[in-house]
């Protein structure tokens, strides 16, 4: 099934954030608790999806020398409609994620996809794609922003994991946490998988 | 039979061994470390004890789990076990000593290579880390038992270091200490930074057996005398410049942290311009900054910077012609 193949190919394989470490800004600034990892990254998904599909159906119409330009048009359209939603619906969430909200117009994780695979295949195999690219960002946030939330805040989506004697190191939510929480997962991610050396 | 070796010149024999080294250093700590438990009492031991343990066997198990031949016997994990516990209040819970060595040795040693990779003094990244993770633990300090004992000192409570008093950040009416009692450590602080005599005893010994010399910490401690009296807080020149330099932690740390072998540079020039970097900083934030002191910081500054300092200050090869003539 080369659907599936390129669904996880997306999610292990080619991972956005822990094989082709893409779209840091986002994966460091809003890991900071896990509940913001699935909402930027489920943002991301749709994003991608979006303009995964669009973009494929329009490849052959695209002229090569403007094609960046038409991209991120196309992007800039799908993330307008997420904003909007998110303001509508969820105003909580969409104030926690701020500003990195309209930067998913700039995400390389969504151009690169446009570029390397909407642009080349089919639309059915693009929908994939960006489904995939997308669940696999949304659960590399997901982890990131557990540890950093169980370690920095002593929760848990918003739940209290450890018993009060616990005292959370802040750091874990403080930026250094996010390096130094990326850092250690990679390195880790990459001896479990033998790719160390 | 042993093979034969064949290595390039200089075939110097040297005694100087990591081992060797590095318990030449424990000797040096160790008046400064007999003075903070007199002051602060069996609590300064036991967090000094459990910081060293946790650094040795946070480096075994590493070392083990990475298949790295174990080098607990050179003592370095020791030395900064050790440096790490000097560098902590003496009212921190037990754990975060165990926490703070083991992000020390594992995340800032151990992950960068090992000995002689650290692109940081790994104590005091760690204090760092400790600092940023759990402030409130980090800035509580609590007066030597043996002022708390006698009558006269019942009213101070207040945990005000020295420095912060001095910068006026816990209210004026806290009175300084004088400056005896800092240079004998009789006063609030980490527990191996407040005593100077004991660290300038075991920094002359070290000086003595050529382990450190002298051109980080004479610069380093230069710059900030200079700096803290001209930036003086009634205008120019009127620094208490004495106090800044036997206050907080600039003994400790020119001496002992800022001279760590691998995160500082290796030329002599560059190592002047290393101490008075650190001055620059040092002076800055305690004079301008948020932090009432600012050692830790201006040696992990200058510490990013060594490489740089030390690719524009290599001499030149003898007979060498300068590629710029």
């Amino acid at each position: 099934m080369k659907a599936l193949k390129v669904f996880f190919n997306g999610v292990l394989n080619e991972n956005p954030t822990f094989r082709m470490v893409l779209g840091m800004c986002p994966t460091l600034a809003l890991t900071t608790a896990a509940i913001n990892g699935i909402g930027m990254g489920l943002a991301t998904t749709f994003v991608l999806v979006g303009s995964n599909l669009v973009i494929s159906l329009l490849k052959s119409f695209i002229p090569q020398k403007i094609r960046i330009p038409a991209f991120v048009v196309v992007i800039a359209t799908f993330v307008t409609v997420v904003s909007m939603i998110m303001q509508a619906f969820l105003p909580e969430l969409n104030k926690s994620l701020g500003i990195y909200i309209p930067l998913i117009v700039v995400n390389c994780i969504i151009l690169a996809r446009a570029e390397s695979f909407a642009s080349k295949n089919s639309v059915f195999l693009s929908i994939t794609d960006g489904l995939g690219m997308g669940v696999g960002f949304t659960l590399a946030l997901l982890l990131l922003g557990s540890i950093r939330e169980i370690l920095g805040a002593g929760t848990w989506f918003g739940m209290p994991v450890f018993s009060d004697g616990f005292s959370p190191a802040v750091i874990m939510i403080l930026p250094p946490g996010g390096f130094i929480t990326l850092g250690l997962v990679l390195g880790l991610l990459n001896k479990l998988t033998g790719r160390a050396e | 039979m042993e093979p034969l070796i064949v290595s390039s010149s200089p075939h110097v024999y040297s005694e100087d061994t990591t081992a060797r080294i590095m318990r030449d250093v424990v000797l040096a700590l160790l008046p400064a470390a007999a003075v903070a438990v007199y002051f602060f009492g069996g609590r300064a031991a036991l967090i000094m004890a459990i910081s060293v343990l946790s650094a040795v066997m946070t480096e075994a198990v590493v070392q083990k789990l990475m298949k790295k031949p174990v080098t607990v016997n050179d003592w370095s994990a020791a030395v900064t076990g050790l440096m790490l516990a000097f560098n902590l209040p003496p009212t921190v819970p037990l754990w975060l000593p165990a926490v703070g060595s083991a992000i020390a040795i594992a995340l800032v040693k151990q992950a960068f290579g090992g000995l002689g990779h650290n692109f940081m003094n790994p104590a005091l990244a760690a204090r760092a880390i400790l600092l940023a993770a759990w402030p409130v633990y980090m800035t509580t300090w609590a007066d030597p038992i043996r002022v708390a004992m006698s009558a006269a000192a019942a009213d101070a409570i207040s945990s005000a270091t020295p420095l912060a008093i001095l910068k006026g950040m816990e209210g004026t009416e806290a009175q300084l200490p004088p400056l005896w009692a800092i240079i004998l450590g009789n006063t609030r602080g980490c527990l191996g930074e407040t005593s100077d005599v004991a660290l300038l005893l075991g920094a002359v010994y070290l000086l003595w057996r050529r382990v450190i010399n002298w051109r980080i910490p004479f610069s380093f401690i230069g710059t900030v005398a200079l700096l803290t009296w001209i930036l003086g807080p009634q205008g120019l020149f009127t620094g208490n410049a004495i106090y800044h330099i036997f206050s907080g932690g600039l003994i400790l740390g020119a001496f002992y942290m800022a001279t760590d072998y691998s995160s500082s540079p290796v030329t002599p020039k560059g190592q002047i311009i290393m101490g008075i970097g650190c001055g620059i900083i040092t002076s800055i934030i305690r004079v301008y900054g948020g932090y009432p002191e600012g050692v830790t910081y201006s040696i992990l500054l200058m510490n990013v910077a060594a490489p740089l300092i030390d690719r524009f200050t290599m001499p030149r090869i003898y007979g060498e012609v300068r590629a710029d003539v």
